[in-house]
């Protein structure tokens, strides 16, 4: 049982969408509901509970002469976003009942039929990635295909995806890969193409990573993703200063008592 | 496809998908393949991962652009211009691949005296009879080629009421295989020096001014995909619709083909032309023909008007003496001994009586038209969704409410089903359902993975599918409609002497049913399509095995080895053991995956190079091998001389004559005969066009049919104040076509869920349109409303000194579905061009309002069928 990855090459996707539907039919997710929101051709806006594979459309301005690929622009970059899967998982720290855990495969699972709705793992996770489901309230999101890879298939998506933008392998073979393609982009002139994979923050990397070009912000994922528990000691820090002030304060008050009130 | 059936011989994409991965460039051009073919396209990412340079050319940005190195924004309708330039660019700069055009295309071929060029005659070629708007092609034949016997209406090139499909045959007006050459390619008046002079004016300064490409972007293009030729090098083309669907549509892929025979780039690993088809087995319905002017295989369906009645005459007028033609009686009588079996005898024709003629233009729009003047009483609509589907939506409307009656297969209530209870006209009270007389029959149809059968894709690749679940309820599959159907027709027939069911009665239908329903083995179809010998059933293996004598039968020759042997079915085989896919399905002809890949060698035999090496002769064991089955014959000597002025077959063609069903075995640069606008590709202007023609006097093209009437109006041209902006439309990866299959599934209708039009901001601040508010769009045939999206993707261009603007509209909605919109296609025009008689759908004009457009009974302006219903 190998510990498993994801690798979402932007630089290869085509924006099709075929991940998308392909994980929505795999796994009896349903629409969207049906909005046209103007923003490129994305009309399912984000991930979310019913939205488990999202793909991104960034536009800039194209300039005749020169196509997407040219190292000069990129002017309608496309990628798939998931669920990140991270080594340290916020939405699992905060999970209170355990209905989420880590899979043998290295994915985070929510487990539909132990989750209460209480929503905790929503707001903890640095990549805004779960969310609740508007009919019975309780919390969604990748299930990384859990049951497809329990029986040695790849993910619904990786599996669809015509032009192998999302690759689906054991982690640190795939994170050898990954080095290997941002070398392969740097030499075709693509100088600003990254790994995004969140090693150096307290996530500790992650099993969904991103090979982009320009400034990760613009694919929405953020340069510096935190578990929310990093900031406990802190937390807990500035509640006990907190605490301890309050306590002097009211001692103090009592000692400064002014001796008229003894009168 | 004359297109490429004229230039190359035969109607098909000449290459795989898989083999673009082979190429050094790749231009996308009248295609958003990306967003159309998305699962061929990963084939143009891994050859741009090995390094070749991807071109897109196209008015908008798409996802296509997105992925290539350079994206050419152009006028919408003048491709001509574009790749004539490219042409005169490679003429001009010696770029073409001289040993490849000398023995391989008819460039060294002499053209007769009285040949009067587009640059002579101001935009028309000789022979143009401004009367009967019609051109008499014989000036275009060889030098020293007979024209062949037969009376005057006899002519090839003068059936009117035919359409081009049947004349993929090409060289039918002459006896080709004698003609003068010059291969020093010098004589003033070879194809070549000809070709030279017609593209002379083909600038890249013409570019820049008309096409609004600057010098620079083209020359740019120019290098990069001239480059891709000669010995080391190939180059490959893909195209779709946004070439078929112009008034010239034929003559912008002719352009191409001419530029890729003059870079040696056809015949050969990662070159060739693809084009691209828009549904599953496209390909396989004009092989198989959906088409009313074909028969099985590229057959002409015999014409009233054009054909003998003799079937000597026939056979005469459409064989040649020396190529893949030769065998064309073979190949006739063969068919028809599948079709009538034991009642086809030579002392009856084989039955050719029976046939059916052409009696007029039975074209979709032919019939449609007709329909709308109260001419048809019935009508069967299968695979096809035409309310929402086909030109001008409200003359298609309006027809139905004509007719009798109307049958309906699908797997939905489409709108063409529901049009006399809510299409726009009901709506807007043009139309009501107490006075269409219509009776409508909507029979339930199984998809495709509740029925077996064959589907021949974009590559002439066919694959077998085999049935998954049953499908539900009554839903049947179209086989077991139409065989019940037939059986019962024969049935009635059996009982009616008239000698119209003679051929009826005659029909073998007797294929072995299964199943509680009876479902027709279509197994035994494809079997029979693949041929037998009629003695004693024994399949056919290959082409050669058919006979004239009626001892064989075989439903569509170029199919025969799809089904060689008892239990093997090629086309169900999945075992892929290289690159180009051998193994899995069967290509036709004779599984060769790359057509005419005798040219990847040289004449001598040996490939052009290790690096492009496909098919060559191996001197040992005396026959053509390598990577792929040769389209050609196997044990021909490359050496061996051919005698193509007197000898007969395709024996006559001799080792080196790749391009074996033209009657001289080259490729065609120049078209003696076959195609009706042209002998050459000329710049012709939409119908619809805000310019003037910037090289001719002559404004569009003469052949078209325009088919204008009252209900099918034009924008004047060129330039019409009322209509002031360009209009494409077109297709995106979430929807099929017109929507019936994906507006009803909410996983695709969500993705793509409202109708919009794309605009430029420059665009938008000129009409004051508000991104995500509604913009009204009107043509001279009708008004519809959409979502406007202003995207930096779409560019106003510079032409000739002023700004013009192009807009963009997605066609996939309809009024019925999980989402709905307005139908596009009621803001095009029924026109047809002169070869398959296909609309315009790329180049129109409009015109373009702020907000939402009136409704009700408001909206109707012009009153299609006002007369009819009072
Ligand atoms: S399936 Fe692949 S190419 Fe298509 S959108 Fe998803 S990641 Fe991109």
């Amino acid at each position: 049982m190998s510990v498993t990855a994801f690798l979402t090459d932007s630089t290869l996707c085509i924006g099709c969408k075929a991940c998308e539907v392909a994980c929505k039919e795999w796994n009896h997710v349903s629409e969207d509901g049906y909005d046209w929101s103007g923003y490129s051709y994305d009309n399912t806006s984000a991930l979310g509970a019913s939205t488990w594979r999202h793909v991104k459309f960034i536009e800039e301005t194209p300039v005749p002469g020169l196509g997407g690929n040219a190292s000069e622009q990129t002017s309608w970059g496309f990628s798939s976003d998931v669920c990140k899967h991270c080594e340290v998982a916020g939405c699992l720290e905060a999970c209170p009942t355990g209905a989420i855990v880590r899979t043998e495969f290295g994915g985070v699972f929510i487990q539909p039929d132990v989750c209460n709705g209480c929503a905790y793992c929503v707001v903890a996770c640095p990549f805004g990635v779960v969310a609740k489901n508007h009919g019975d309230g309780r919390a969604f999101k990748c299930t990384f295909c859990y049951d497809r890879q329990k029986v040695g298939l790849a993910p619904a998506c990786a599996t669809t995806c015509p032009t192998e933008s999302i690759k689906f392998g054991e982690i640190s073979q795939l994170r050898g890969e990954a080095q290997q393609r941002i070398q392969v982009l740097r030499q075709r002139g693509l100088e600003d193409a990254t790994l995004y994979d969140a090693t150096h923050t307290s996530v500790g990397g992650i099993h969904a990573m991103f090979i982009v070009r320009g400034d990760v912000r613009a694919y929405n994922l953020p340069p510096n993703p935190e578990v929310p528990t990093r900031y406990l000691k802190k937390g807990w820090m500035s509640a006990a200063i907190a605490a301890g002030l309050l306590l002097g304060g009211t001692v103090l008050a009592f000692l400064t008592q002014p001796a008229t009130d003894a009168r | 496809m004359p297109g490429l059936g004229t230039s190359l011989g035969r109607g098909g994409a000449t290459t795989a998908q898989q083999d673009l991965s082979n190429a050094d460039a790749i231009l996308i051009m009248g295609s958003s393949m990306a967003e159309n073919h998305p699962v061929g396209f990963q084939w143009v990412i891994e050859a741009r991962e090995k390094g070749a340079k991807i071109i897109h050319v196209d008015p908008r940005f798409t996802r296509t652009s997105a992925m290539a190195d350079i994206w050419v924004p152009l006028r919408a309708g003048s491709d001509i211009l574009f790749l004539g330039a490219l042409i005169h660019y490679v003429i001009e700069n010696n770029r073409e691949f001289r040993d490849y055009v000398v023995n391989y295309t008819n460039a060294p071929m002499i053209l007769r005296e009285d040949f009067r060029d587009t640059e002579d005659l101001d935009g028309l070629f000789s022979g143009w009879d401004g009367e009967k708007k019609k051109y008499d092609p014989e000036s275009w034949l060889y030098r020293g080629s007979p024209v062949k016997a037969g009376d005057d209406d006899n002519k090839p090139g003068h059936a009117e009421s035919s359409g081009g499909h049947g004349k993929d045959r090409g060289g039918e007006a002459q006896d080709a295989g004698k003609y003068q050459e010059d291969r020093t390619l010098q004589h003033p008046r070879c194809v070549f020096q000809v070709l030279r002079r017609h593209f002379s004016r083909y600038t890249p300064e013409i570019v820049e001014r008309f096409c609004g490409v600057s010098e620079d972007v083209f020359l740019k293009v120019a290098e990069v995909f001239t480059s891709a030729s000669g010995k080391e090098k190939t180059g490959a083309i893909c195209y779709a619709v946004g070439w078929t669907q112009h008034s010239k549509g034929v003559q912008i892929i002719r352009t191409a083909a001419i530029l890729q025979l003059l870079l040696g780039n056809i015949g050969r690993p990662g070159g060739g032309i693809l084009a691209l088809r828009g549904h599953a087995s496209i390909q396989g319905s004009t092989d198989i023909p959906t088409l009313y002017d074909i028969l099985p295989g590229y057959l002409p369906m015999p014409s009233s008007e054009a054909d003998s009645k003799k079937l000597t005459g026939y056979i005469g007028k459409h064989s040649s003496r020396t190529g893949l033609w030769s065998g064309f009686e073979k190949y006739f009588v063969s068919l028809m001994k599948a079709y009538y079996g034991e009642a086809a005898t030579r002392a009856n024709d084989w039955g050719f009586d029976w046939l059916p003629r052409i009696t007029g233009d039975h074209s979709h729009f032919g019939y449609w038209l007709d329909m709308a003047d109260g001419q048809l009483e019935g009508l069967f609509v299968m695979g096809q969704n035409p309310a929402v589907g086909a030109s001008n939506g409200r003359l298609q409307r309006a027809a139905m409410a004509q007719l009798k009656w109307l049958v309906v297969r699908d797997m939905v209530e489409t709108e063409t089903a529901s049009f006399w209870y809510d299409s726009p006209e009901v709506k807007r009270g043009e139309l009501s359902p107490y006075t269409i007389g219509t009776e409508v029959f909507l029979f339930p149809a199984a998809g495709s993975a509740e029925k077996a059968g064959t589907f021949t894709n974009t590559q002439r690749l066919l694959q077998y599918r085999n049935q998954a679940v049953d499908p539900p309820g009554d839903a049947r599959s179209e086989a077991w409609f139409m065989y019940h159907l037939g059986r019962r027709l024969k049935k009635k027939a059996a009982q009616d002497f008239r000698s119209r069911n003679h051929g009826l009665r005659a029909l073998t239908w007797d294929y072995p049913v299964h199943g509680k329903h009876d479902e027709p083995q279509v197994e035994d179809v494809l079997k029979e399509i693949n041929g037998y010998a009629v003695r004693d059933g024994k399949q056919l293996k290959h082409i050669k095995d058919l006979k004239e004598d009626g001892s064989t039968a075989c439903g569509a020759w170029i199919y025969c080895g799809v089904y060689p042997e008892e239990k093997r079915n090629r086309a169900n085989e999945r075992h892929p053991n290289d690159l180009l896919g051998h193994g899995w399905g069967f290509a036709w002809p004779n599984d060769c995956r790359i057509l005419y890949n005798r040219a990847s060698a040289r004449p001598d035999g040996t490939p052009w190079s290790e690096r492009k090496k496909l098919v060559w002769w191996d001197e040992e064991k005396k026959e053509w091998t390598g990577l792929d089955n040769a389209d050609y014959e196997k044990h021909v000597p490359p050496d061996r001389p051919a005698k193509v002025h007197d000898g007969h077959g395709t024996e006559a063609l001799g080792g080196a004559r790749p391009f074996t069903l033209h009657p001289d075995g080259v490729g065609w640069i120049w078209v003696p005969s076959g195609l009706k606008d042209g002998p050459l590709p000329a710049h012709y202007e939409p119908l619809e066009s805000l310019i003037k023609n910037p090289l001719y006097a002559q404004q569009d093209n003469p052949a078209v049919n325009k088919r204008a009437r009252s209900d099918n109006r034009y924008a004047n041209s060129p330039g019409d104040p009322r209509y002031p902006y360009i209009l494409s439309t077109y297709r995106l990866t979430e929807h099929h076509t017109a929507g019936g299959m994906t507006r009803t599934l909410s996983h695709l209708a969500e993705l793509q869920p409202e109708l919009f039009i794309e605009v430029s901001p420059e665009f938008s601040s000129e009409v004051g349109l508000r991104h995500g508010e509604y913009a009204t769009v009107t043509t001279p045939r009708s008004t519809i409303e959409a979502r406007v999206m202003v995207t930096p993707r779409m560019r106003p261009l510079q032409i000739d000194g002023r700004v013009i603007h192009q807009v963009g509209l997605p066609y996939h909605w309809g009024y019925r579905g999980q989402v709905t919109g307005d139908v596009v296609n009621d803001l095009l025009v029924i026109s047809e061009e002169p070869n398959v008689r296909i609309m315009e759908t790329k180049a129109l004009l409009c015109d373009v309002r702020p907000g939402r457009r009136p409704s009700g009974a408001q909206a109707i302006e012009k009153p299609l069928t006002k007369e009819r219903l009072t």
